[in-house]
């Protein structure tokens, strides 16, 4: 069983605020999911490589060359960064990273 | 329950001049308009109908996209409130190549938030209804793709597939759903949930209508770097040819506790039609099948937690108005933008990869990932195809097992380990469950891009079923 104090602790680290009615029922779905989980102990990989990824494939490059049907102009610059809550012309603004305290 | 339209249905229609592709596009926009409001299996619905390549096998063909794909100047939202104004800013490579193909474009179909479900029901717009029992589920995450194709209110829908997502709910609504090989058809404008193992697969109403969208989907793209460059063949072309002698398994592992004695009968009176058709039955065992829901749920959190970092209310999606520094960006964003399930997700994830924790879940997930695939690559030595059931169960009520996130992930039981692998998989009706009379799924598995066996047994199968 997940602790309160872990729950909270991964909720920040996820970057989620969470309010307590959140916090009791995710301490008991991540429990209860993190028991099943478990399971995998059964089995013994000693000496078993991990398996990241199922093609095969190594290191796939293309040619460096701009995509043909982008070409940057004001629609485009629209389209990228239009939707930023925040922005002054071509730049996105966020809010003050230090504090002023 | 009549499909209405296949593929070929539109192409013979146009071809006498029965209808022009406008016509045929209004009839659908209009049925959509009417019926929609009683399944919610769209979310959007477009007006324009495409002209282009007159020539093409779908030119013409009315088809709907799950919400989690792009379509250039149009929202996409992935079913989450968090994208819920989010305008694409080009086509998914998938949608691009449906568009020089001619396909016209109904709207978007609803999902599960973020693609993560079983039964549509997280979506942030409203769970979609089964048309076949307003009452039940259609599956998920593509719950509205498979009700679309099951109501007849598009011809064929795209959905994608990273535990099931596509077969689960083709199975829940009575119709075909196709995952291909994972590196065959590009992701690329595909919203990411688990990169290790999405991939876009077509539901249809038909095995040949399957291999007809495979057709045009697959191939290598520069975009897409797991996408592999091997060529793409007529998947229609040796659908007839002939079964007889092909070995298909039958893991042992498949019909243990868990399964509805219903959806068993259908499966074993299935493989019996197999057997008639002439091909040869084996038993097959994949030792650590019990193992791969589990694996399923590290590999998934985890690469949900760093896909979906990116949406951060900066750049582009909800961004909280509470907010007042930086930091408060990001945590009150993500806490009124996620639902439940993906933020159970994202914290599983967070949690698993977290300093500490990384080998004993992560780490050990995918080295049991491996002695999973050795149990596939195993079998495929003593057989062509593997088949069984595609989900435990029918289509289970609205709201029986919403507060229940394990039963929730135990529906997907048969088709992670397919994901896992990466290996191409299909669901095709297999008639109705004795008990609650709502369709069943048989899930047939192939080798990694060989889809051309796994249709050519779908076809026949489908052929022989509807024979009788």
């Amino acid at each position: 069983m997940l602790s309160d104090k872990e729950v909270k602790h991964i909720a920040s680290l996820a970057r989620i605020k969470i309010d307590e009615k959140e916090e009791k029922s995710l301490k008991k779905d991540l429990s209860s999911i993190l028991e099943y989980i478990n399971k995998l102990n059964e089995v013994d990989t000693i000496g078993v490589e991990p398996l990241y990824q199922t093609t095969g494939l190594v290191n796939s490059f293309r040619d460096d060359e701009p995509r043909g049907e982008f070409k940057m102009d004001e629609s485009l610059n629209e389209k990228l960064i239009g939707q930023a809550p925040h922005k002054e012309n071509r730049f996105i603004k966020v809010k003050s990273v230090l504090s002023h305290k | 329950m009549d499909l209405g339209f296949t593929i070929k249905d539109i192409r013979d229609g146009l071809a006498k001049g029965h209808f022009t592709a406008e016509e045929i596009f209004k009839k659908y926009s209009d049925n959509i308009k009417k019926e929609n409001g009683k399944l919610n299996a769209y979310l959007r619905i477009f007006e324009n109908t495409n002209n282009k390549n007159k020539n093409s096998d779908l030119f013409g063909v009315p088809c709907a996209i799950k919400d989690n794909m792009l379509i250039d100047g149009t929202i996409a939202t992935a079913g989450s409130k968090i994208l819920e104004n989010y305008v694409s800013a080009y086509d998914a490579t998938v949608v691009k190549k449906l568009r020089e193909a001619g396909v016209s474009f109904l709207g978007k179909t609803n999902m599960d938030d973020s693609a993560m479900g079983t039964s549509t029901e997280s979506s942030a717009f409203g769970p979609t209804k089964n048309p076949h029992d307003l009452t039940r589920v259609p599956g998920g995450s593509s719950g509205g793709s498979a009700a679309a194709v099951a109501a007849d209110l598009c011809v064929f829908a795209l959905g994608s597939d990273t535990g099931g997502s596509v077969r689960q709910p083709a199975s829940m609504c009575g119709v075909v759903g196709l995952k291909p090989t994972y590196g065959r058809v590009s992701r690329h404008g595909l919203i990411a949930m688990a990169s290790s193992l999405d991939q876009i697969g077509p539901l249809t109403k038909n095995v040949y209508d399957a291999a007809l969208v495979l057709n045009v989907i697959s191939g290598h793209d520069v975009f897409d770097s797991t996408t592999v460059s091997k060529e793409v063949p007529d998947y229609t072309e040796n659908l007839s040819k002939d079964i007889k002698g092909l070995r298909v398994g039958v893991p042992k592992e498949f019909f243990g506790e868990g399964l509805d004695s219903e959806i068993q009968e259908r499966i074993r009176a299935t493989i019996s039609k197999l057997e008639n058709l002439g091909t040869k039955i084996v038993e097959i065992t994949l030792p650590n099948f019990e193992y791969a829901l589990a694996t399923y749920y590290i590999i998934v959190p985890c690469e949900v937690s760093a896909n979906l970092a990116r949406l951060d209310g900066i750049r582009y999606g909800h961004s909280s108005k509470a907010a007042k520094t930086l930091l408060e960006t990001y945590m009150e964003s993500r806490s009124e933008g996620f639902g439940a399930e993906p933020k159970r997700r994202i914290m599983l994830g967070t949690y698993a990869l977290s300093s500490g924790y990384y080998d004993a879940y992560y780490l050990k997930a995918q080295k049991v990932r491996t002695l999973i695939k050795k149990d596939f690559d195993e079998a495929f030595k003593k057989v062509d195809v593997i088949v069984g059931p595609t989900a435990p169960h029918t289509a289970f009520k609205l709201g029986e097992k919403i507060s229940d996130p394990l039963a929730l992930y135990l529906e997907d039981i048969y088709t992670v380990p397919v994901n896992l692998v990466g290996l191409p998989g299909i669901s095709i009706p297999c008639g109705k469950g004795s008990t609650s009379k709502m369709p069943v799924g048989f899930q047939i598995i192939g080798r990694p891009f060989d889809e051309e066996t796994l249709l050519r047994v779908s076809y026949q199968l489908e052929q022989a079923m509807s024979d009788n």
